[in-house]
């Protein structure tokens, strides 16, 4: 494939092929920062990968008191799923266990779109009859929101009625750093984390935002619905199908996902940015992305778009 | 602005459930003038008892108010009316949207079984305000329902959902109340008597009904979004949400999924 290069860095010109997801966001306040930053920490626990988590979850961005609607500290948490249907179950089960559960938290809506997933709604069952629904106007959108009050042994769960989905979000924008040695390239692969979750509506869901284990689908192994990618394994370089160059040690890979495809485009943007700025400093050799061939997602976020600092024009589409 | 002057005061009740901004829309004045509002054999119509100044926009001015104004705002689905004086019972009853203003006192059952829109009560409003008419399932059933001075007695019976903001209230303020808020500077003896669910706010409070039941103070985040939700109707309801209150839950006669929330200075 033809190289690029930004900041002196190669860029191979490929693309990142994503596809379209559903997603939500909901915001978790708590009395504390650092009491809703838990909440939100656990609830985003084990959601790295839709296919073995049911769930891909991170944290959006911190909220200040007069960000929230209850007027306390919070946080934005997105989620994502194959289906509606399934992220329903996750956000049930995520929101059950870990926001329910966690002292003094609160949790609200924190995105509009067309497709209702009922929360509270669901949730207040736990109440066992004792629970009572609220509404209240919002005094920001001038619009009534409701609300279920559910006893817990604090005082209340506050957990709003329902939360929304949202269209067009899209999982698996992902950038991948070819490195010389695995401190340099966990170096690089942080900064280009920072810089993509400086993208609102975005998360990267995987451990500090970055895999090591990226994969391919299919394997030898029958049944194994994926496996890892063995043309980026650095122990496999020389066999038939390596990707790698004899220089590169290490490769490590930043996944994206985001409420619109924009935002996916954004953050790899600003990722590739980072990343490649930095690079030099720390033996970057190569920056790719990962696909399919692009025939299993619509969205195909070429590398060459990204390389202006600003959008030329609407990346990922089909 | 369409404006009705009224010419003296009414020598019958007058229904004024056809008379508003959507309903004068599209008539001419000599039109608007047949309309009937008589509620006798005597067949007034509106023309009779005020000067009518029409302009064809949504917000229509009563000028000269009576307390035989009856169902002023009545059915009222979007615009606003705006009454210079006093009316009578059922001010905005079975309203859907839009606003109602009352620059002097209301009649009985104000804002009944009203699902939105705003009602405005700068002066007093009389027994059953926000409450059931007789035989109907529910009173305010989801507008906001604002009294600056005194309500009578039993505000909010059967009060299903909405809010009523009220300076002071009579005995029974939210009798056999299904579900909404209330919240005043001070309530009569027995609030909540016979409640289901729903939230009773006040200053003050008279004597309680025994099936009430003190759950001591408690910082809840729903009394936040209250404070957050009052503030911008009436700053001194919102600080009493947001002070130091005791809480009662009742009325355990009943369902008992209710609260009673006192000031505790």
């Amino acid at each position: 494939m033809a190289e690029l290069t930004l900041n002196g860095i190669p860029v191979i010109d490929t693309f990142a092929e994503a596809f379209d997801v559903a997603g939500t966001a909901i915001i978790i306040t708590n009395d504390t920062a650092k009491w809703a930053m838990i909440a939100a920490t656990t609830m985003t626990g084990f959601a790295t990968s839709v296919i073995g988590c049911g769930a891909e979850a991170g944290i959006d961005c911190e909220l200040s008191p007069e960000e929230t609607p209850d007027g306390r500290p919070g946080v934005r948490v997105l989620l994502f799923g194959f289906e509606p249907n399934g992220l329903k179950d996750q956000l049930l089960k995520r929101v059950g266990q870990c926001i329910l559960t966690c002292p003094g938290t609160a949790c609200y809506a924190g995105v509009d779109g067309p497709t209702k997933i009922k929360l509270g709604g669901a949730i207040r069952y736990f109440g066992d009859g004792f629970a009572v629904a609220k509404k209240l106007p919002d005094p920001l959108t001038g619009k009534t929101r409701r609300y279920w009050r559910i006893p817990v042994m604090d005082g209340e769960f506050l957990c709003e009625d329902f939360v929304r989905a949202v269209d067009g979000a899209v999982g698996g924008g992902n950038l991948l750093f070819l490195g010389r040695n695995h401190a340099q390239t966990l170096r690089v692969a942080e900064i280009a984390v920072d810089a993509a979750r400086t993208v609102a509506g975005a998360i990267l869901p995987f451990p500090g935002g970055i895999v090591r284990s990226g994969s391919k689908v299919g394997a030898r192994t029958k049944g194994m619905m994926a496996s890892t990618n063995d043309a980026y394994c650095p122990t496999l370089k020389g066999r038939a199908g390596t990707e790698l160059a004899a220089d590169v040690g290490v490769v490590l890979e930043i996944v994206i996902d985001a409420l619109t495809s924009q935002g996916v485009a954004e953050s790899m943007r600003a990722a590739l940015h980072a990343a490649t700025e930095a690079g030099a400093a720390h033996g970057l050799v190569a920056v790719t992305a990962g696909n399919y061939g692009g025939n299993l997602g619509r969205h195909h976020y070429h590398l060459k778009d990204l390389l202006s600092k600003e959008p030329a024009s609407e990346a990922g589409a089909a | 602005m369409t404006t009705l002057t009224l010419r003296q005061e009414p020598p019958e009740r007058l229904d004024f459930l056809n008379v508003n901004p959507l309903s004068l829309g599209g008539l001419s004045e000599s039109e608007a003038a047949r309309l009937p509002v008589g509620t006798s054999r005597r067949g007034l119509t509106l023309g009779d008892c005020f000067a009518i100044a029409l302009d064809g926009s949504e917000d229509l001015v009563i000028e000269g108010g009576s307390s035989r104004l009856d169902r002023v705002g009545a059915s009222l689905s979007g615009g606003t009316i705006r009454v210079v004086g006093d009316v009578g019972q059922r001010l905005g009853e079975g309203m859907k949207g839009g606003a109602v203003t009352v620059t002097g006192s209301a009649g009985p059952f104000a804002g009944s079984g009203a699902t939105g829109g705003t009602i405005t009560i700068a002066g007093d409003a009389g027994d059953h305000a926000g409450g059931a008419v007789y035989a109907a399932k529910a009173g305010l059933d989801g507008a906001t329902l604002v009294i600056h001075g005194a309500a009578g007695d039993h505000l909010g019976d059967r009060m299903r959902r909405g809010l009523i903001l009220v300076g002071a209230a009579g005995a029974y303020a939210g009798s056999r109340m299904i579900a909404g808020t209330i919240a005043a500077a001070s309530l009569g003896d027995h609030p909540g008597y016979g409640m289901r669910r729903g939230t009773l706010l006040a200053g003050k409070v008279g004597a309680l009904a025994p099936s009430f039941v003190e759950t001591g103070t408690h910082d809840l985040v729903f009394l936040r979004l209250l404070a957050r939700s009052l503030r911008p109707l009436s700053p001194s309801h919102a600080d009493l949400a947001a002070g130091a209150l005791t809480r009662y839950s009742g009325d355990l006669a009943t369902l008992g999924k209710g609260e009673l929330w006192v000031s505790a200075a």
